[in-house]
């Protein structure tokens, strides 16, 4: 801590730090354009500038960038320096010069920087009046808006897009005052990240396009709290709704999570809570013949009461990706011997193991931001730029850490960016990466290594035994490999934070397990090495530490002679093999499905009750890292009414849509009396970390209902948040009430507290004369550290540090190619491969089609060219018995002219893979329209055959 | 006594004076046009919808009584797709008028709005929306905007110069 005086008065600062950070987080309202904590410091706006004086007795001083002057012990500067003023809003008159007269019909507007700046500078008429340069706009595909006449020349797009985000197709053309950001011709921006150009473009330029459909200004929006449901690492989000839909999502910042920015999948997955799929009001048919007809709650409710008050057995099924409060009232619905989790036995034994691995070893499992920090990575088997994108962002922080040092033996402070990029050229930390096949951050790795799970597995086991001689010795290795496992182990041994992901993303456990070796032979050499685990969905975790048994030991139960089959927000034939689940759909008496979008496992229910979506309930998610994040209702949900985005249904009915557990609960009254278990989230929340002790800090993942901010709730609505006495008038003269909020100390109301709430409750960014998202350096204590009381979210796995652990002993035996049959693997997708989002349109038109993959030499043995279809048949398992017709999936949506189902064979496109390994092929995972094959564990055995153009497909 | 007659003499006197009292309805009285009476939606010189949906007017209301909701035609002109006044509500200060950065939203003359149903003072897009420009002739916020509709391209507004050629060499 040193030191500065500014305008005349000391205060403390961190030394070398820049002074324009350092200001901001004394509280100063100083402008900037080009300044981002997570970008650094170029000095391209000078709109920071500042007076420095000598000493004291300097009264004339000399203007600088606040941004690009380093903090000094004893500095002496003004901000409010009459010349420094006049000089930055003759800065931002210049800016504003060919600026268009837009704002009206700008998206921006009303959260725009360059307006906010506008006015912090006092610049409030234009005296300008020649002719404005203008640009054509480009089509940059269906997540974002680009209207290039607002540009002011910044510069942070492309630094974030290219130097931050890795991406290559966005950039300055053009010189002087003709400077064009864009690509060099119309097309979808390729970076999974091109959705951040909307928070950092601090004007109109870059805009959310999917907004652009149900605009609304962000004072408009009513807004919580929420997490990222489309991944497992659990960013903080803030969804925003209007008039009953969602409108958008926004970046929440945590310092510890997501930082400033989210993945596309996260950003624009927000609209299967608008879809046409929605489950809006029960659905009920008392025979199986008949469909599914819509039913009241009560109605449903009695049916269900009946059903269970014949003393059925009850199974339950949970689900990953419902909250642990969810899950936790269905395990108390059912029992907790009747409670299984609706994931597969395979991948139940992955999660087991990374449960076990990051609980018992001593590696500690890192937050993304300490992600960032690593200097030196080993991915190993997960594509993590697909299936945990953010992740991949982190990395490509992290490969900066070592060359970083060349900068700072320069002098050159790390916040001085475009210096330190000149200081450290094309220089990349180590990073290695072992994976299936390309991934989008090979551009960044210092080695790379293909080929299939047990390979991959080998290479981690050998890169283990090169580290400590006690770790199992792998026999057979090819001397590449065993060279690259040599030189790998080299690179981590040297590095200060050593780093190793890994994930379930190839269902290997050989890979989980030989990461967790390398992990640990780092850390019995002293190496403070951390362990990352990818988990597929937003709360893996959490319920694997609920505990319960897989899809296949609730089949083997539901033989065992059970009624009643209750399955939560979980599409089973996404989760195994569509004849385990038609045998265990077909083993239930009564089927009760509580979930919010319809899909082939809710088709055939008899009963079928509307859960709400993430932003319509409270509950508590567990990501990777095993933290703890509540997430906040957004809104409450509107029925199955006529209505749409006109408003046209009044938010004060609520319709038939509630919570998971409020439905446990409603079933628990009408079927056994045990009347007023539970009234409000916290004591869900409460039951549940009585029963299980290791979920007990989730007690404290945010404040209870009962927390008050000066007596007051905290309010959704923005105190400007316009439309109260109109927007049900249509309906209703009368003015509905207010929703009330028993779960939360949040409320559906613009009344409440004013201030700043704590970290886990902050609905939204804004402060005066802060409109934009850049309000949150009002948040932070220090400009761009932890939110000010720390970033939410509570770890619920704590490490065993020094813990000797003792070494997985297994080695997989090493690849054999077969003769006629392929080992099909999984690649994941970050459009396509994740239930809920592909349901949002400018998702699903980016997401991938169905394909199988090949490399082309492979390819070109079997007699196949570009455009061929192949068709594939699965090695038969033993026991499987498909019933043709039932295993049809009947859901519209998952038709698909590509895929031509008939039991287990498949007609897919090729498509070619330079990167996979002879024998082996890939199929897309997780994608819908792939018929039954959206349920076959992969890696699996299956033969290939050329599909003759015109022929029929053989039997 | 003499208070009295007084007073019937003043009385008597007024007879003569200009009566203050207009014969209203049957009468109309002369209502300036910047008198704050019905809300309008007006129209720009083209015929086209003023109202560009940008919600200012409702965010300045004082009493929360607009309600609208933005859309878009195939040309990327935005206007309201809904645009609701609750008049039950409104107070008619006018600060909607006064934010309105197009002219769209004006107050008129016309007070004669009473209702025996309060249901009946919700006005749609449909019931506010005139053929005429207002007291605002001759504004057309689209040919002052940068953004391209149907009709105008970019370089094509008011004071504005032909779009830059990103792919040009000539410095």
């Amino acid at each position: 801590m040193t030191t500065i005086h500014i305008d005349n008065r000391p205060y403390p600062a961190k030394d070398g730090e820049n002074l324009l950070q350092e200001c901001l987080s004394l509280g100063f309202n100083l402008p900037y354009f080009c300044w981002h904590p997570a970008l650094g410091a170029v000095g391209a706006c000078r709109q920071c500038a500042i007076k420095q004086f000598k000493n004291e007795e300097d009264k004339h001083g000399k203007i600088v960038m606040a941004c690009m002057t380093a903090a000094k012990d004893g500095i002496r500067i003004s901000i409010d320096d009459p010349e420094a003023r006049e000089f930055r809003a003759s800065v931002a008159e210049w800016l504003m010069v060919n600026h268009p007269h837009d704002c009206p019909v700008c998206d921006e507007g009303g959260e725009c920087h360059l307006q906010d700046m506008t006015v912090m500078n006092g610049h409030i008429y234009r005296r300008y009046h020649g002719r404005k340069r203008t640009f054509h706009n480009q089509n940059l595909g269906p997540l974002v808006n680009h209207e290039m006449n607002r540009c002011i020349q910044c510069y942070r797009c492309t630094r974030f897009y290219r130097e931050y985000a890795g991406g290559r197709d966005l950039d300055a053309l053009v010189l002087r005052n003709q400077v064009y950001f864009g690509r060099h011709e119309d097309g979808v921006l390729e970076n999974e990240f091109s959705g951040n150009l909307v928070e950092i473009c601090p004007t109109g330029v870059f805009t959310d396009k999917t907004l652009k459909r149900h605009y609304t200004r962000k004072w408009d929006l009513q807004t919580a709290p929420s997490v990222c449901v489309h991944c497992g690492l659990g960013c903080n989000t803030i969804p925003g709704e209007r008039y009953g839909t969602l409108r958008r999502i926004r970046n929440r910042f945590n310092g510890a999570v997501n930082g400033y920015f989210l993945c596309d999948r996260g950003r624009y997955g927000y609209e299967f809570v608008n879809s046409g799929r929605r489950v809006r009001q029960p659905l009920l048919r008392k025979n199986r013949t008949q469909l599914l007809q819509p039913a009241s709650k009560r109605g449903a409710l009695q049916h269900l009461g009946e059903m269970l008050s014949a003393g059925a057995r009850v199974i339950g099924i949970g689900s990953p990706r419902a909250s642990i409060e969810a899950n936790f009232a269905l395990r108390t619905l059912v029992g907790r011997d009747q409670f299984y989790l609706g994931i597969s036995e395979r991948d139940l034994r992955l999660l087991a193991s990374v449960l076990d691995i990051l609980k018992k070893g001593p590696a500690r499992t890192p937050s993304l931001h300490e992600v960032e920090l690593a200097d030196a990575v080993l991915v190993l088997g997960e594509d993590v730029a697909n299936t945990a994108p953010r992740l991949g962002l982190a990395l490509r922080q992290s490969v900066r850490r070592q060359p970083e040092e060349i900068a700072k033996k320069m002098g050159i402070p790390l916040w001085n960016d475009h210096a330190v990029r000149e200081a450290m050229q094309e220089e990349h930390g180590p990073l290695f990466i072992a994976t299936l096949a390309n991934t989008r951050i090979d551009d960044i790795a210092t080695r790379t290594f293909r080929g299939p799970p047990a390979e991959l597995a080998r290479l981690g086991l050998t890169i283990a035994h090169a580290l400590d001689p006690i770790a199992p010795q792998v026999p057979g290795l090819s001397n590449t490999a065993q060279a690259l496992a040599g030189a790998i182990a080299e690179k981590l041994k040297a590095a200060e934070r050593p780093l190793v992901i890994s994930g379930i993303g190839c269902g290997d456990k050989a890979v989980v397990e030989a990461a967790a070796n390398v992990t640990w032979a780092l850390c019995n050499m002293g190496r403070p090495a951390e362990l990352c685990y990818v988990v597929p969905e937003c709360n893996s975790l959490g319920a694997t530490m609920l505990g319960g048994g897989s899809l296949e030991t609730a089949l083997e139960a539901m033989n065992d002679a059970a009624d009643i089959l209750v399955i939560l927000e979980n599409d089973l034939y996404r989760r195994a093999d569509a004849a385990l689940v038609d045998r265990l759909l077909a083993a239930a008496r009564h089927i009760v499905m509580i979930d919010h979008i319809k899909h082939a496992t809710s088709a055939k229910a008899d009963v079928v009750l509307p859960a709400a979506a993430f932003a319509e309930a409270d509950g508590t998610l567990v990501n990777n890292e095993g933290r703890a994040q509540r997430f906040f209702q957004v809104f409450v949900p509107r029925g199955e009414i006529e209505g749409d985005i006109r408003g046209d249904t009044p938010r004060d009915i609520p319709g038939d849509i509630q919570e998971s557990w409020r439905w446990m609960r409603d079933i628990m009254v009408v079927g056994r009396g045990d009347e007023g278990q539970w009234s409000s989230l916290d004591d869900v929340t409460a039951a549940c970390a009585a029963a299980i002790p290791s979920l007990e800090p989730i007690l404290r993942a945010a404040p209870s209902a009962a927390f008050r901010m000066d007596g007051q709730k905290i309010p959704r609505e923005s105190h400007r948040y316009s439309g109260r006495t109109a927007m049900h008038a249509n309906v209703s003269i009368h003015e509905p009430e207010q929703p009330q909020d028993l779960d939360t100390a949040l409320a559906f109301s613009m009344e409440g507290y004013a201030g700043h709430p704590p970290p886990s409750l902050i609905p939204r960014f804004w402060a005066p004369g802060w409109n934009s998202i850049q309000a949150l350096n009002k948040f932070q204590d220090e400009v761009g550290g932890p939110l000010s009381g720390g970033d939410p979210g509570e770890p619920l796995i704590e490490p065993t540090p020094g813990k000797k652990a003792a070494y997985f002993e297994n080695i997989p035996a090493g690849f054999e190619p077969r003769v006629g049959e392929w080992l099909l693997l999984p690649l994941h997708h970050i459009f396509g491969s994740e239930e809920l989002s592909i349901l949002a349109p400018g998702i699903a038109e980016l997401s991938v089609q169905p394909y199988l993959a090949l490399n082309p030499e492979d390819a070109s043995n079997l007699g196949l060219t570009a455009g061929d279809e192949v068709q594939l048949r699965l090695r038969p398992e033993a026991d499987a018995q498909v019933d043709v017709k039932d295993a049809q999936v009947d859901v519209k949506a998952d038709d698909s002219a590509n895929v031509t189902t008939t039991a287990e064979i498949f007609r897919l496109p090729l498509r070619f893979e330079p990167e996979l390994l002879h024998g082996t092929a890939g199929l897309p995972a997780g994608l819908t329209g792939m018929g039954n094959l959206g349920g076959v564990a992969l890696p699996a055995w299956g033969e290939l055959k050329k599909v003759e153009k015109g022929k029929q497909m053989e039997g | 006594m003499w208070n009295s007659l007084k007073t019937m003499w003043i009385v008597f006197l007024h007879m003569f004076h200009r009566r203050a009292t207009i014969q209203y309805p049957d009468e109309k009285p002369n209502i300036p046009p910047r008198w704050r009476g019905r809300i309008i939606l007006s129209r720009d010189p083209d015929g086209e919808e003023r109202c560009v949906a940008c919600y200012l007017c409702a965010a300045a209301c004082p009493v929360d009584c607009i309600a609208l909701q933005a859309t878009e035609d195939e040309h990327e002109r935005r206007y309201p797709e809904f645009f609701r006044i609750n008049f039950s509500r409104c107070i008619f200060c006018g600060y909607c008028e006064e934010a309105c950065p197009t002219d769209a939203i004006q107050l008129t003359p016309d007070f004669e709005m009473g209702e025996y149903n309060r249901k009946n003072l919700v006005y749609e897009k449909e019931d506010l929306l005139i053929d005429g420009t207002g007291k605002y002739p001759g504004y057309n916020f689209y040919r002052v905007a940068g953004v391209t509709i149907g009709g105008k391209n970019k370089g094509e507004a008011e004071n504005e110069a032909s779009p830059v050629d990103p792919h040009s060499l000539l410095p």
